[in-house]
């Protein structure tokens, strides 16, 4: 099972609930960190890394001997990463989405794959569970690669949480893609509805089955309840907006370590996406 | 002498457009006759990336040995130094003036980007 937790915008606290999640339920429970440009979650389940592995993508490489400056791999390549001026090509690999295009085009098979380093995975465990994190390197903007890398790992028969990036667009995209469930976190303020909306929209498109963790619940207004009646999207959860909370994600601790209390409702949650995983219909309790 | 200079405009009295790769236009001018040929940049403009490498690209093909514009981002800059065309940047105000003060010698010439990539 695939679970994808996911915010319009950053700092809502998907990290906290996906942690919370993977140590409340505690085996059989891989977590897969897809937030490249900032994977954070190690910091509050300390894993025990023990592999890393480079992702890299191809760039194109020129033959000037063989080039005749005929610009058709400049006129194919969608992102501007290849330009022919005079009698000489540059290529810019940090622009680059190595599509291949220019490859496939060259009628004197002048382009060969270079290679370029995007970014690295790294795997371990945190005792008898799993962990995977992924991280771009600086200066490179390409993170679907490793996210698509990433989710290659998914463990049949096991939880596989899924901390994906911020956002709405192709990185996201990524991390949703082939996940049974996307939970949405989000906070009950003007700014958080605006971004789950968006997020909304990109799994509907997706056609996943989605439900709605709302963060800091408290402050701010309604307006998150009501959109999520109206659009029927069942509410599995809210996190109150308290001091407590505050602290123990501060200091890097996890909420159902500090207040046990908490274990029993994030286990709840994971019933509830059961249910809803199964049927999407499913009302359940937390339904609001 | 040919030089490109970037353009809000279709003519000499327009103003210099500060962008490179997103200006409207670009016109790229004779120095000693001040005829002129005018270059629409509404495609690159409006090109989802690389618009300053395919602007470089456009006026290295008209053959144009210098560049007059405000800002010139490193991905062009590289195209440009490739293409051997010369930059001059931070230049404002009306494109006749512009050319006449390039005529007398009064700019000098960027040896490196001098604007951040957007990504
Ligand atoms: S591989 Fe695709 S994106 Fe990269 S330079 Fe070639 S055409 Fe452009
Ligand atoms: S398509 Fe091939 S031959 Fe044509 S300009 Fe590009 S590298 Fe050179």
């Amino acid at each position: 099972m695939i679970i994808s937790i996911a915010s319009g915008k950053g700092g809502t606290g998907k990290t906290t609930v996906a942690t919370n999640l993977a140590f409340s339920l505690g085996k059989n429970v891989q977590l897969m960190d897809c937030d490249v440009e900032e994977p954070n979650s190690h910091l509050f389940l300390n894993p025990e890394i023990k592999d890393k592995q480079a992702v890299i993508a191809p760039v194109p490489l020129i033959d000037e001997d063989k080039c005749t400056w005929c610009k058709k791999c400049m006129e194919i390549c969608r992102f501007g990463a290849i330009a022919v001026v005079g009698k000489k090509v540059i290529t810019f690999p940090d622009l680059c989405h190595s599509c291949g295009g220019c490859m496939a085009v060259c009628p004197e098979h002048a382009v060969s794959e270079g290679d370029r380093e995007l970014g690295d995975i790294e795997t371990g465990s945190i005792k008898e569970n799993l962990f995977v994190q992924g991280r771009l390197n600086v200066g490179q903007v390409m993170s679907p690669p490793i996210i698509k890398k990433i989710l290659t790992l998914a463990r049949d028969g096991m939880v596989n949480i899924i901390d994906a990036p911020p956002g709405t667009s192709c990185p996201v995209i990524a991390a949703m893609k082939g996940a049974d469930f996307v939970l949405l976190v989000t906070e009950p303020t003007p700014f958080g509805l605006h971004d789950l909306a968006l997020a909304v929209e990109t799994v509907k498109i997706l056609k996943i089955p989605h439900g709605i963790v709302i963060n800091r619940a408290g402050m701010g207004n309604d307006g998150v309840k009501e959109y999520a009646k109206k659009e029927g999207i069942p509410i599995l959860m809210e996190i109150p907006f308290d001091k407590k909370i505050a602290q123990v994600y501060s200091r890097g601790e996890l909420i159902v370590e500090k207040m046990p209390e908490y274990k029993d409702k994030f286990l709840d949650l994971f019933d509830h996406i059961n249910r809803l995983i199964k049927d999407p219909g499913d009302k359940g309790a937390g339904f609001k | 002498m040919k030089i490109a200079v970037t353009s809000k405009g279709r003519n000499l009295d327009s103003k210099v457009d500060p962008r490179f790769g997103r200006a409207a236009y670009i016109l790229i001018i004779d120095t000693d006759t001040l005829e002129f040929e005018v270059v629409d940049n509404a495609k690159n403009a409006n090109s989802f990336k690389g618009a300053g490498i395919q602007a470089a690209a456009s006026i290295s093909e008209k053959n144009a040995e210098v560049l007059l514009t405000g800002f010139c981002g490193p991905n062009a800059f590289k195209t440009l130094d490739t293409a051997n065309v010369k930059v001059v940047s931070d230049v404002a105000g009306i494109v006749r003036d512009a050319v006449k003060n390039f005529n007398k010698g009064d700019i000098s010439f960027t040896d490196a980007a001098n604007v951040e990539g957007h990504w």
